[in-house]
Formats: structure tokens, C-alpha cells, sequence
């Protein structure tokens, strides 16, 4: 009993690591129709930023969460009215090509500036250590983790939901034209859930840098994770990723608590099976 | 008359002719991973061939070195394989050395013999390689060699169960064998052997493995960079070092530019190695001087540089013993039971297997005043070769 308890616990920390490092890609799969290889670059830039901040300037951990995601969003804007304006509504083709290319350039210049070895984030002392559930005791980081997993998706889910905002980006994604012909300017739009979805990317990289540490090679390290979090639980959908993460999170702590031999082939079987059933994911929606 | 001017026109064309072989340019290839995720250890092997070359000079006798790098960014035999080739047929290289994974050095084994070229291995730690031809020499260690000593260190530190978790590849299983014969032997148990798989980033589960084991320690082996820091990290935050589990492994877990990242949650392990860059000798100072001069760095230094370092020895010794001719049997020769002072201590290339036979040392992570980290070495087994070999057989 013991033991399934401290697998679920173990599970939905990863899972909500998982989550908080995806969603952002959900967002701009999903709501904006681009296939961003490039997501993981720029939760690298946000790990690395947080790092230099807390680590070589010495600001304090809230302080290098704050400049992670904004310095990570100044450094995306250029790209994106650069960049990434042109492939929207792109084949996904040359989003592919365009995006894993921005990626190699990012790895590039992190080698050459920062340096090939690991970087890590200085904790604050209240995030260190662990604390005692009673049956077995958790890293506190990893709380703090499942609460920003859990603070993001309300967040998330009520700005698309609930808001003005949101009821115009769900607009100008499901007709552009329209949308513009009623006076949404969509091209802002675009830009700030651009911005929203890298801000939360460099917010993803910062809080999971414990489980994924910080290095040049993050990004195509853990490109095939975040991509198949937002296959499984199905491209711009916020309880879709939610549930995939919590699913696939608990599928890989039990099998490599149970069968650490047989590596990721229960993650893997798994995510075939769910892609067999349901081929536009979890909560995808119908083209 | 005209025979002696023959003669003498003979032996003037003989003089110059050799004058000319006397002062050649012997060019050694180096094959490496110098881009990519494993840059930094190919940055390693220059600064190592950086800093021999800076102390010794760029000369043997009247023969000018020079070197050649090839890139290999991944493990990849048969690119490792095509830049050998085209090394010794195109640049007609005399020396082939580098090789950081052991795949790569494989692949090129069967070359050698006909391009008349030996291979000095820089890194590659598994310990077959040197069978596979009799032109292989090799001055780093095996995962056998570093992974012995510590069972022993563990038993007599009072633990009889421990649990072995290594990483699902070859030096993991390596490390494996490597610890469970060392420790059975010594008299203790293994009560557990796992193998994760190389990509495993959550590492929670497997120490909950651990404590479930009801073993006193864990014998740890994973590849260093981003893996290692995740599960020195899980060890920590799960409570095992509280739980007073202690933690063995070999040095491959705290290398010298993993442990800025590591800092105090490595604090303590124990673990066993060839080389520390904090090794207390003159010889030691002279090269971490150098060699921190040639990375840039001083933060990036660690073991594959005296890998590095020491090949350039032998393969100088080399071209002394062969005057510069290109004679790769009597180049491989001239240094079986070749002794020197290395940087890691006294060292020796064993005339059996070519390798490396040298001191293993018991390190713990220890702080510095200023606040780093590094591998406070405290205990020394002397003169250790290879017994990987022996268990093969």
C-alpha cells in the first residue's frame, strides 16, 4: 500500500514537471497551428537566464523566475516578427525546417556563450530539502512544482476560457479572416499568445531544471517528450495535457519503479495505444 | 676514377637523401568528439595534446609533430572508421590516437595492421579493444580498473548488502560485473542489480527501489553530465543520505566539470579513479598548469586531458624508438613496460595486454575555502591493471 502511495506521489510530481514544460508547446500547436520544435530552445534560454541571474549576480530565486520568462520573451519577439511571422499558416513542413533550425542556432550560441557544462539554479532554503509525508518524504522543490503546475492551468484554462482574450484568439484561430473582418486585430493576437506560450516555456524550464538539468543539448534532448505530451493529450487543449501528463507521468514512475529493465517501453506502448484510439489525442478537437 | 666519383656522388645522394628523412614532419591523427553534446571531452583531449606539446616542445630528434584533428560529435564507428582511413591514406599520419568512445576505437582496430599505424587510445574504457590488435596501446583506464577498488572500500567500511544501479549500456554493465566480482569476492552480497535506461530523468523511483532493498549502501554508475546531477540530486531529496545509505561509484559520477553543478549534494560520495586534478605532485602542477592554460577554463578541466597527456608521451616515445621511420610493431615495442611519471602518479604501459597499469585512487568530494569542490584523494591502491581482461577470458 505503502508503496503505491509513494508511486503516485512520485508520479504526479513528474507529471506536473511534465506539464508545466508542455504547455506552452499545447498552446502553439494547438491555438496557433505551429509546430514549434523550437519550444524546448527556449526553455533552455529561460533555465539559462534564471541561472546567470541567481547564480552569477545573486538576485533572489523570485526575482530569477521573473527575469527568465521576461528576458526569454524580449529575446523572442525579435524571432517571432522576424521569423516566425512568416510560417504561420505554413505547411508543417516549413514550420519544421524553420523551427528545428532556429533550434540548432540557439544550441550554437548557448555552447559558445555559456559554455558545454551543466548549469544549475540555486534553490532558496525554503525549497530545499525535503518535506515528510508521513509514509515517505518528497523533495519540497517537488511540491512547489505540482502547485505551479496546478497554478498554470487554472490560469491558462480561465484566460481561454473566461476572457475577452481568450474568446479572441479561440476567433482568430478557428478563421482568421473572419476574425480580422470583425476587428480583431489578429496579428497581435498571435504576437502576445506567441509571447504567453514562450514566457510559459521559460517558466517550465526554471521550475523543472531539478528533473531536466540545464545544458546546451536541453533543447533536442527532451523534444521528443514535450512533443508527445502534446500528441497524447491533444494540441491546445489545457485538461487534455493536464490529463496526459498525469497519465504518462504515472505510467513511467510505475514502470521503472516495477521494471526498471524494460526502460520506456510501457511509456512508449502506452502512448501507442492512446495515439491508436484516440488519433487526435486525449481531448484533441476535429479539424 | 669514375667508380670513386660514383661512389662518392653515390653516398652524398645517400647523405642528403636521409638528411631529408632526418628532418621530416610526422603527422598524428586525433579523433575525437570536438562538437556536439561531447565537445567537452574532445576539448579535453587538445588541451592534454596542447599541454604536452607546450612543455615538450613540437620536436622529437629533428622530426617536427603535427597534429591532425578529425571530429566524431557521436558515437559513430563508421565515420570514426571513414576519418581513420582517410587520415592515414590521405594525410599519411603515422600515429592515430584520440578515440573517446569505445565503438569508434573499435571500428578502427582492423585498420592498423595494413596502414602500418599504431593506436594509442586516449579514453575508450572498455577493455576488449586491446585484443582486438596488437597495435593498440592504451593510457586511460577501463571501467574494470576504476570500479574494483571501490567494493573493497565498501566492505571494509562495514557494508555487506548493497545495491548495484547502473545506466542500461555497456561501461554500466561493465561497472556491474566490474563491483559484484569485487564484492563477492571480498564477501559480501549484492541483493540487487538494476539497469535503467540511459534517457531515465526522474530518478525518484529507482531510489525508492533502493530503500526498499533494505541494503546499507548503493553502487552507483551513469555517464557523466546532465543524468549524473539528477540522480546525486534524487539520492539527496529522497532522503537516502539522512537514511545513512552511503554511496560508492567510480569517478566517471563527480568528474571535475560535473561538480561546480553537483556542489554540496555531492559532498561525501565516495568514489574510485585514475585521476583527481587536485593529485598532489610536482608533475601534477606542471601539467594542470599547463593544460588550464590551453582550455581556457580552468573549470573544464578533467580526466580525458591526462588521457590525452600521457598518449602524447608514448607516442613521442615512439618516434624516438623508431628514429622518425614509419614501423608501427617496433613503435608499439619500444614502449611495452615503458614506465614514467604521469600526472595521476607512477605508470606503466603492461608488455601483455598494452595497457595501462597505474594507481587507482579512493577520492571524496571535499569544499575548498573559496568555496568549489573537488576530489580530495585519501586513500591509494597502487599498481592496478586491468583485471577486466582476466574476467573476459
Amino acid at each position: 500500500m505503502q508503496t503505491i502511495f509513494s508511486i503516485a506521489v512520485d508520479a504526479l510530481a513528474y507529471g506536473m514537471v511534465l506539464f508545466v514544460i508542455s504547455i506552452g508547446l499545447s498552446v502553439t500547436m494547438g491555438l496557433m497551428r505551429v509546430v514549434n520544435l523550437a519550444h524546448g530552445a527556449f526553455a533552455m534560454i529561460g533555465g539559462y537566464i534564471a541561472s546567470y541571474a541567481a547564480r552569477d549576480l545573486g538576485l533572489g530565486y523570485g526575482f530569477a523566475v521573473l527575469i527568465a520568462v521576461f528576458g526569454t520573451i524580449l529575446i523572442a519577439i525579435p524571432v517571432e516578427r522576424l521569423l516566425y511571422r512568416r510560417i504561420y499558416g505554413a505547411p508543417e513542413l516549413t514550420q519544421v525546417l524553420m523551427t528545428i533550425g532556429i533550434t540548432f542556432c540557439i544550441i550554437g550560441i548557448t555552447n559558445f556563450v555559456f559554455g558545454p557544462t551543466l548549469k544549475t539554479i540555486p534553490l532558496p532554503a525554503e525549497l530545499q530539502g525535503s518535506v515528510d509525508l508521513g509514509f515517505r518524504s518528497i523533495a519540497t522543490q517537488r511540491l512547489f512544482a505540482i502547485v505551479c503546475g496546478l497554478a498554470v492551468a487554472l490560469a491558462l484554462w480561465y484566460l481561454v476560457e473566461r476572457t475577452s482574450f481568450g474568446i479572441k484568439l479561440r476567433a482568430a484561430v478557428d478563421d482568421a479572416a473572419m476574425a480580422a473582418a470583425l476587428g480583431v486585430k489578429t496579428e497581435i493576437v498571435y504576437a502576445v499568445s506567441f509571447a504567453i506560450a514562450v514566457g510559459l516555456a521559460a517558466f517550465g524550464g526554471v521550475v523543472g531544471a531539478e528533473l531536466l538539468p540545464v545544458e546546451p543539448y536541453y533543447a533536442l534532448r527532451y523534444m521528443v517528450t514535450f512533443l508527445v505530451v502534446v500528441s497524447v493529450g491533444g494540441a491546445g487543449s489545457i485538461p487534455g495535457a493536464l490529463l496526459a501528463c498525469l497519465l504518462l507521468g504515472g505510467i513511467d514512475t510505475a514502470g521503472r519503479y516495477l521494471m526498471p529493465e524494460f526502460g520506456e517501453f510501457f511509456f512508449y506502448l502506452a502512448v501507442i495505444a492512446i495515439v491508436c484510439i484516440f488519433p487526435r489525442g486525449l481531448a484533441g478537437r476535429a479539424k | 676514377m669514375k667508380r670513386i666519383a660514383m661512389a662518392a656522388l653515390a653516398a652524398l645522394a645517400l647523405t642528403t637523401m636521409s638528411g631529408i628523412a632526418s628532418a621530416d614532419t610526422i603527422k598524428v591523427g586525433v579523433v575525437g568528439p570536438f562538437s556536439g553534446p561531447f565537445a567537452l571531452q574532445g576539448k579535453n583531449f587538445k588541451a592534454g595534446i596542447d599541454a604536452y606539446m607546450t612543455l615538450n616542445g613540437n620536436t622529437v630528434g629533428d622530426d617536427t609533430i603535427e597534429i591532425l584533428y578529425r571530429d566524431v560529435p557521436q558515437p559513430d564507428p563508421a565515420q570514426s572508421r571513414a576519418l581513420a582511413q582517410e587520415l592515414v591514406v590521405k594525410e599519411g599520419v603515422q600515429y592515430l590516437t584520440g578515440f573517446y568512445f569505445t565503438p569508434d576505437a573499435m571500428a578502427v582496430t582492423p585498420l592498423l595492421e595494413q596502414a602500418n599505424v599504431p593506436l594509442v587510445i586516449m579514453n575508450a574504457a572498455t577493455s576488449a579493444i586491446v585484443t582486438k590488435s596488437p597495435l593498440v596501446v592504451r593510457t586511460s583506464f577501463t571501467t574494470w580498473q576504476t570500479s574494483t577498488p571501490i567494493a573493497k572500500v565498501a566492505y571494509d567500511r562495514g557494508v555487506s548488502k548493497i545495491i548495484s544501479v547502473v545506466s542500461d549500456y555497456g561501461p554500466g554493465v561493465d561497472a556491474e560485473n566490474a563491483f559484484k566480482t569485487a564484492f563477492e569476492a571480498a564477501g559480501g552480497t549484492v541483493v540487487e542489480a538494476i539497469r535503467m535506461p540511459l534517457s531515465t530523468n526522474d530518478f525518484s523511483p529507482i531510489m525508492q527501489r533502493i530503500k526498499d532493498s533494505g541494503a546499507q549502501a548503493v553502487f552507483a554508475f551513469l555517464p557523466s553530465g546532465p543524468t549524473t546531477l539528477g540522480f546525486v540530486k534524487a539520492y539527496n531529496q529522497n532522503g537516502l543520505k539522512q537514511a545513512g545509505i552511503q554511496f560508492f561509484a567510480p569517478g566517471d559520477l563527480t568528474q571535475e566539470s560535473d561538480l561546480p553543478a553537483l556542489g554540496d549534494t555531492a559532498e561525501g560520495i565516495l568514489t574510485t579513479f585514475h585521476y583527481a586534478v587536485s593529485h598532489d605532485s610536482p608533475e601534477n602542477k606542471t601539467f594542470v598548469e599547463a593544460a588550464q592554460k590551453a582550455i581556457g577554463n580552468p573549470a573544464e578541466l578533467s580526466f580525458p586531458a591526462v588521457g590525452a597527456y600521457d598518449a602524447m608521451h608514448v607516442i613521442y616515445k615512439m618516434i624516438e624508438a623508431t628514429g622518425g621511420e614509419q614501423d608501427a610493431q617496433k613503435a608499439v615495442d619500444a614502449v611495452k613496460g615503458l614506465a614514467w611519471q604521469s600526472p595521476r602518479g607512477p605508470v606503466e604501459i603492461d608488455p601483455e595486454t598494452r595497457h595501462i597499469t597505474q594507481n587507482i585512487y579512493l577520492r571524496e568530494v571535499g569544499k575548498n575555502e573559496d568555496g568549489t569542490y573537488y576530489n580530495k584523494e585519501i586513500q591509494t591502491f597502487e599498481k592496478q591493471g586491468d583485471p577486466g581482461l582476466a574476467a573476459a577470458k
